[in-house]
């Protein structure tokens, strides 16, 4: 399952080509065009252009792309996905959860049929995706704005409560053993050995661990010349598509 | 007297660490739980959705005097066959998820020969009103899909957590019995590969 999917681009790009389909001019052009709009207003639009999403609805490749992939901010969900199947000859446009009223369905369909099919039927690709994304910057305009980069959960609580527990079950048994040696039990100990608390202790640490927040990558608020990172976005199963 | 002490300590610290661990590992149960309660929502919803949109369609459709009357009414039962099969989510058991998916399916079988029907009536197919209900529909069973999958997802996880050891035990104890899953649709082996 997980092979069907390309990783995240590293360094991120927000227009990823995998079929040369564009020139590295037009691509470039794409990037600095969609780039300019995360930065401004925090709503990420991705540009994904693959072969064949083979055994897949297009649709559904589009939601699970986006998801893994993380496009939209975390918890904002404001992330859009173009994805074309070149072989296929068939694109969607997979609004992220955040984005499903500024881009319902049907407006979505209408940029499919009205801006890039037309161009793909004419295979000038380039200008079937400026003509969509600058729609999609118009509708989405005013929906999110840039805001600062929330500071994450501070880890030192976590790191205090661990070395707490480390004290009382490793430490101070440790100090005790050294200090009351002289028990009758023969050799030394009596309290509880070292491994063996070392052992109870994880097993305790093991229950009531929840799920571990997928922790973001990169603060996309820095702007700067190069994309920061996509940021957790979920997809819900909005948008349109269409075949030329 | 201090020889029964160091036993007692012992076994006293035994017990507050599995009970530590009881606890921990019941919470954690709960929490798989009440997210797979949300993502079952998040299904009916969807289903709901889509159940609402029928009325909808079946008039559109109904105006075009000679459009087969049976394939509406295979609707319209299908429809209410749907919304009468509803599960609680404490009830969440492999068979009543079955019992679901079937009636769902049936209505969406109904919908899909409905719409091949359509194919036949090109004043109906190019009719606005039609073509957003249709834009409507599509867009719900792309909803339902990613819920489905969401909801499954959740479910792994779950039957998961609880059926290694020494979950397993725990879930014996509070009553945490494993959930069913939505089948994938039939005939998606052999398919063509992905290419990036």
């Amino acid at each position: 399952m997980a092979q069907d999917f390309p990783p995240a681009p590293n360094p991120p790009r927000l227009v990823n080509d995998f079929t040369g389909t564009l020139s590295a001019e037009e691509v470039a052009q794409l990037e600095k065009k969609l780039l300019a709009y995360s930065d401004s207003t925090s709503t990420q639009v991705s540009i994904v252009l693959l072969g064949s999403v083979g055994p897949y609805d297009i649709a559904d490749y589009a939601f699970q792309l986006g998801e893994q992939w993380g496009i939209g901010g975390k918890g904002k969900d404001n992330g859009i996905l173009i994805l074309g199947a070149m072989e296929d000859r068939k694109i969607f446009i997979a609004t992220g959860r955040g984005m499903e009223g500024a881009i319902p369905d049907a407006l979505a369909k209408r940029i499919v049929t009205d801006m890039i099919l037309p161009n793909f039927k004419m295979e000038a690709y380039y200008q079937g995706l400026d003509q969509a994304t600058d729609m999609i910057f118009k509708l989405a305009s005013g929906e999110y704005t840039a805001d600062e980069v929330m500071s994450e959960e501070s880890p030192v609580l976590g790191i205090l409560f661990v070395l707490f527990f480390i004290l009382i079950f490793i430490v101070l048994p440790i100090i005790k053993n050294r200090k009351d040696n002289n028990n009758h039990m023969g050799g030394r100990g009596g309290g509880i050995d070292f491994w063996t608390t070392l052992f109870l202790a994880n097993l305790l640490g093991g229950g009531g661990r929840g799920s571990s927040g997928g922790g973001s990558f990169g603060d996309f608020s820095s702007g700067g010349g190069s994309f920061g990172g996509f940021g957790g976005g979920s997809f819900g199963g909005g948008g349109a598509g269409g075949s030329w | 007297m201090k020889k029964i002490l160091i036993p007692v300590g012992i076994l006293l610290v035994l017990g507050i660490l599995i009970y530590s661990k009881a606890v921990g590992t019941y919470n954690q149960f709960v929490q798989l739980e009440e997210g797979i309660n949300g993502e079952w929502a998040e299904v009916q919803t969807q289903y709901q959705r889509r159940v609402d949109l029928i009325p909808n369609l079946v008039n559109t459709v109904k105006g075009y005097a000679d459009f087969e009357q049976e394939t509406l009414t295979g609707v319209v039962e299908a429809r209410s066959k749907a919304t009468s099969v509803q599960i609680d989510p404490t009830n969440l058991t492999p068979e009543k998820l079955a019992e679901f998916q079937q009636a769902q399916d049936q209505l969406s079988g109904a919908l899909s020969r409905l719409l091949v029907t359509v194919e036949k009536y090109p004043d109906l197919k190019a009719n606005q009103n039609f073509l957003e209900l249709q834009a409507q529909l599509e867009g719900t069973e792309n909803r339902i899909a990613v819920a489905r999958r969401n909801f499954n997802e959740s479910i792994k996880g779950y039957n998961a957590t609880l059926r290694v050891f020494p979950n397993n035990l725990f879930a014996g104890w509070y009553g945490f019995a494993a959930k069913g899953y939505f089948e994938a649709a039939a005939g998606a082996e052999n398919a063509p590969k992905v290419e990036f």
